[in-house]
């Protein structure tokens, strides 16, 4: 086979454009870009139920997602459901009296965790717990209750 | 019945005399691998005729199998209201399984024949003969420079091809159907994990381009040296490799995507 600078040129080419395809697959498809390395501290919760919540769910405050769930346990003592968050450094100034709900983006999206903040002057730092807690409402609880209650009041 | 009996026990004696021969010849293959390194020239020649020349088959493939994608998609998605999703289905299924077996089986049809052809012609036309008369080891010469050829450009087609697709999806998703261009990359790239979907992936397309290209290597180094060998060698190379890409997708999809 003869050497030729084009067919060099037709192989560096194509090597190119298959590390460029890997490159857009890892930063324009996947969530590579999004994940941040930089500093993070960790807070937990505890919620009497944490519904459909998953281990990476986006904790967010004001819409804007802050930080991720890195954990999510059962305590076998107080029957609760222990949350821990990894929140961006760059959010240290959240107050410590904030207080976390589960909630759901739409009515089938995914479920997160919105911190709201409080009034204190101290905040949040590596550990700390958010005592105030709002559980995920879980639909099917819900409308039982209003079934209930409309057969109630027919009454 | 005796005779049904010798004829079985003879097939599985070939077939396991056949797989012995192929690991022997995937071992002195690997270890041609490093005499390769020191003559780049003939690692670039190969990834021209396995890599470059798939190029199109696999860009042009890529770019409807994504479009089909997002039609389908969109029509069953719209059932649910749930067209914003698109992105996420078509990447995911491309990501995962279309991109890494598509183009392996492309791979196989367009460049494993080919391998397997030219090795089997040479074999047929005594050229391996004449080189080991040369004192040149033809495992090291020929086999070993295509076999790394082929497991360097397999990832990188794979790549392209699930890119490709994506872009496609996307063209038909928010050009023609009116899905949110913002809503199919974002909700693309909030569900599929780097490590989970795409490292996977990419491993898969490893693996499919390892297995073609030992199968078309060997299918054509063990071919009988006539023309009828050839052509029989060349049609085993694609439906083996056709059988084994499917089988061990199964495999590696059971081990990777099992818990989640």
């Amino acid at each position: 086979m003869q050497h030729s600078n084009t067919q060099d040129t037709l192989v560096g080419l194509f090597v190119a454009s298959g590390i460029a395809g890997l490159f857009f697959l890892a930063m324009q498809v996947s969530n590579l870009s999004s994940f941040t390395a930089h500093d993070s501290y960790t807070v937990t919760a505890r919620f009497s139920n944490s519904g459909g919540l998953k281990v990476k769910s986006p904790v967010s405050a004001a819409g804007v997602r802050i930080g991720r769930v890195s954990a999510i346990s059962f305590d076998p003592k107080t029957y609760q459901s222990v949350v821990q968050m990894t929140i961006d450094s760059q959010y240290n100034t959240l107050p410590d009296d904030s207080s976390a709900s589960v909630f759901t983006a739409g009515l089938l999206g995914e479920q997160y965790v919105n911190l709201d903040a409080g009034g204190s002057d101290e905040f949040l730092t590596d550990g700390s717990e958010i005592e105030i807690t709002q559980s995920a409402i879980i639909l099917e609880k819900a409308l039982g209750q209003f079934l209930f209650k409309s057969a109630e009041e027919k009454k | 019945m005796t005779e049904f009996l010798q004829q079985l026990g003879r097939n599985t004696h070939t077939s396991f005399t056949k797989l012995g021969r192929a690991s022997f010849f995937l071992l002195q293959t690997l270890s041609g691998i490093l005499s390769v390194l020191a003559r780049p020239r003939l690692l670039l020649n190969q990834l021209y005729s396995v890599g470059v020349l798939s190029f199109l088959i696999i860009t042009i493939s890529g770019l409807f199998v994504g479009m089909v994608l997002g039609l389908q998609g969109y029509y069953i998605l719209s059932d649910f209201g749930a067209e914003e999703t698109l992105g996420v289905m078509v990447a995911a299924s491309l990501v995962r399984e279309l991109g890494p077996v598509v183009s392996a089986l492309l791979f196989a049809g367009r460049a494993g024949s080919a391998l397997t052809a030219e090795i089997g012609l040479m074999k047929a036309t005594e050229q391996l003969s004449g080189m080991e008369m040369m004192a040149v080891d033809p495992i090291k010469r020929i086999i070993s420079p295509r076999f790394l050829a082929g497991l360097l450009s397999m990832p990188l087609l794979a790549a392209l091809f699930s890119a490709i697709g994506i872009i496609g999806g996307q063209l038909v998703g928010s050009g023609l159907l009116g899905v949110d261009e913002g809503a199919y990359w974002s909700q693309m790239q909030s569900n599929l994990d780097f490590k989970d979907d795409i490292i996977n992936g990419v491993i898969k397309s490893i693996v499919f381009g390892f297995v073609t290209s030992w199968i078309a290597l060997f299918e054509g180094y063990d071919a009988i040296p006539t023309s009828e060998g050839v052509s029989r060698a060349t049609t085993r190379t694609v439906v083996n490799s056709a059988f084994t890409i499917l089988g061990l997708d199964f495999i590696l999809t059971a081990l990777m995507f099992g818990d989640d």
